[in-house]
């Protein structure tokens, strides 16, 4: 396999995997703009253990994970009491405030970037992407899965059945923030080097336009999206720099033609879009 | 010297109140954050230097490339509205980010990355008073986005024209109802989004004379959070919150680094919206149950 082909492997699993990361709070209603903020998290504190402490990349990445969610939850708790497009901007500016941070802690190489000494080949990558797929299609099974989309669908009626909204709010933003973390770990012991600078807003906003353009009420929406997103730009490599107008033009085409993002199987109730009433 | 940074601050606030208001104005009146506004910002400040290449004085460059950041803003207003009416919060939203990534790479493909100097054919474009140096542009700038802003709430408390506005604002459906064309009425409100982030572009890139393709992403995302730290939909709150932004911004650089602005102004809008997420001039009635 060529290494044009490898990276672009790598990336297309790294993608799918944060496009996860932003569908799970999708799912129960929060646009989640501070991904790659959490994704820098992922990958500094896995990089920062590999070089510190010499943990091998794994267990270093498997506690940037754990890392990237338990700030989640810490962040959660104050940020969740914002909603809708408060909860967007906020998201934006704890993702900004998490790089603007980074860039300026010496110990992290600031500005300069950050150099990774272990290595994830791209079979872990990919095996690590699969295993997301799988683990999200399971969740979606469970009962917990069931809450997050009546919460989405509706929150009072959700609370007055039972469910603890605020808690599946929190669960479902920090199980997208530990997803991040991973991306971000995985992302970084793959090029093997990291800067602040590459995790900015338009960063996260396109990860939140992957599963918008896919569909962001299936589960096969933000994989699509992912898809489309990675592959697309490559494809149109012939186009130079114009790739990624054409891209552009593409995605403001599908959204003039499918509002509703690609995928939209209308069946089960809950993946119903619109709700009633709803204006715009 | 304190005075000195607090006159840079207002001055640079200029530019995030041009922006703030017209990210307000779509916000108040369409319900919808508008992420192509930093697009049009970028694309007035790179335009006025790609006129400027043809021959075209400084000043008529300035107006065409306001001119052209309008028009443009009216073809987003049919891909983000027109077409899609009633389809779901979210999707001018989508559209609105296609039209950002389509601009600025747009300006990239044409004409490179790199950053374009602006010459302005004036000599010294300073006023001193005092040992204070206060840059002529910036402050034309400022003075000129305060009367617009000025003129403009003024023209939406009394005229026809604004009530049908603030009629769409309320309730489009009756508004709709009561005789409101709403479809004449919406690409106004993009026109005028698209003057004021244009507007903007254009006095940043005379003010700092220098433009690249992706200026809007850095300089008009702060214009974002000044929208929110005055209030979101708040005209007047967007001026205020310019200006603040502006101002925690230059002393953010001067008291501790230039890399420290980020988490200033973003940590202030953080808090904000923790705190009190109405902003400073907020009624307290913002629409939260809508996206």
């Amino acid at each position: 396999m060529s290494g044009y082909v490898e990276t672009i492997l790598v990336m297309l699993s790294i993608n799918v995997i944060l496009a996860y990361a932003a569908f799970l709070p999708l799912a129960a209603g929060q646009v989640n703009l501070g991904i790659a903020g959490l994704m820098a998290i992922g990958a500094y504190a896995s990089s920062y253990l590999g070089a510190e402490y010499a943990v091998p990349p794994g267990p270093a990445i498997a506690i940037g994970v754990l890392i990237s969610a338990a700030v989640s939850i810490v962040i959660a708790f104050p940020i969740l009491r914002t909603r809708d497009i408060y909860l967007a901007l906020a998201t934006l500016a704890l993702g900004e405030c998490i790089s603007g941070i980074i860039i300026n802690t010496e110990a992290l190489g600031g500005a300069a970037g950050y150099s990774v000494s272990g290595y994830v080949g791209l079979p872990w990558i990919a095996s690590c992407a699969i295993g997301v797929c799988v683990l999200v299609f399971i969740l979606f099974r469970t009962r917990l899965g069931l809450c997050i989309v009546s919460v989405d669908d509706d929150e009072r009626v959700a609370d007055l059945l039972g469910i603890h909204v605020r808690a599946v709010k929190v669960a479902a933003f920090s199980m997208g923030g530990a997803l991040a973390g991973l991306a971000g770990g995985l992302y970084a012991h793959y090029f093997s080097f990291i800067e602040g600078q590459h995790f900015t807003v338009l960063l996260s906003v396109y990860v939140v336009l992957y599963v918008l353009l896919g569909g962001a009420k299936t589960l096969i929406g933000p994989l699509a999206g992912a898809l489309i997103f990675t592959l697309m730009p490559e494809l149109l490599r012939a186009g130079n720099e114009w790739r990624y107008a054409l891209f552009a033009l593409f995605v403001i085409a599908v959204m003039a033609i499918r509002p509703h993002g690609l995928f939209m199987p209308g069946q089960p109730p809950w993946r119903r879009l619109g709700r009633s009433g709803e204006a715009r | 010297m304190l005075l000195q940074q607090i006159v840079n601050g207002l001055l640079l606030g200029g530019v995030y109140v041009l922006v703030a208001v017209a990210f307000s104005i779509c916000w108040g009146f369409l319900n919808f954050v508008n992420f192509s506004i930093p697009a049009l910002f970028s694309l007035g400040g790179f335009c006025i230097w790609v006129f400027m290449q043809y021959g075209i004085g400084w000043w008529p460059s300035a107006l065409l490339a306001v001119v052209l950041a309008a028009a443009v803003s009216c073809i987003v207003e049919r891909f983000t509205f027109r077409f899609q009416r009633n389809a779901g919060p979210v999707v001018p939203l989508v559209s609105s980010l296609g039209f950002l990534i389509l601009i600025e790479n747009v300006l990239l493909a044409l004409y490179g990355s790199e950053g374009r100097a602006v010459q302005l054919p004036l000599q010294d474009v300073n006023w001193r008073i005092d040992g204070l140096v206060i840059s002529l542009p910036q402050l034309g700038g400022l003075l000129l986005a305060i009367l617009l802003v000025a003129g403009f709430s003024v023209a939406l408390k009394t005229s026809k024209l604004g009530r049908g506005v603030r009629a769409i604002a309320e309730s489009p459906d009756t508004a709709v109802l009561l005789g409101v064309r709403i479809n004449s009425l919406v690409p106004l409100v993009f026109l005028l989004a698209g003057v004021f982030s244009g507007l903007a572009g254009v006095l940043f890139a005379l003010g700092y004379q220098q433009v690249s393709p992706f200026i809007g992403d850095q300089v008009a995302l702060k214009g974002l959070s000044a929208m929110v730290l005055g209030g979101m939909g708040s005209i007047w709150g967007a001026v205020l919150g310019g200006l603040v932004i502006g101002i925690v911004e230059v002393l953010a650089i001067r008291f501790w680094s230039a890399d420290f602005v980020k988490i200033a102004v973003y940590g202030v809008l953080l808090l904000l919206l923790i705190i009190k997420p109405s902003g400073l001039l907020g009624n307290g009635q913002t629409r939260q149950e809508k996206f």
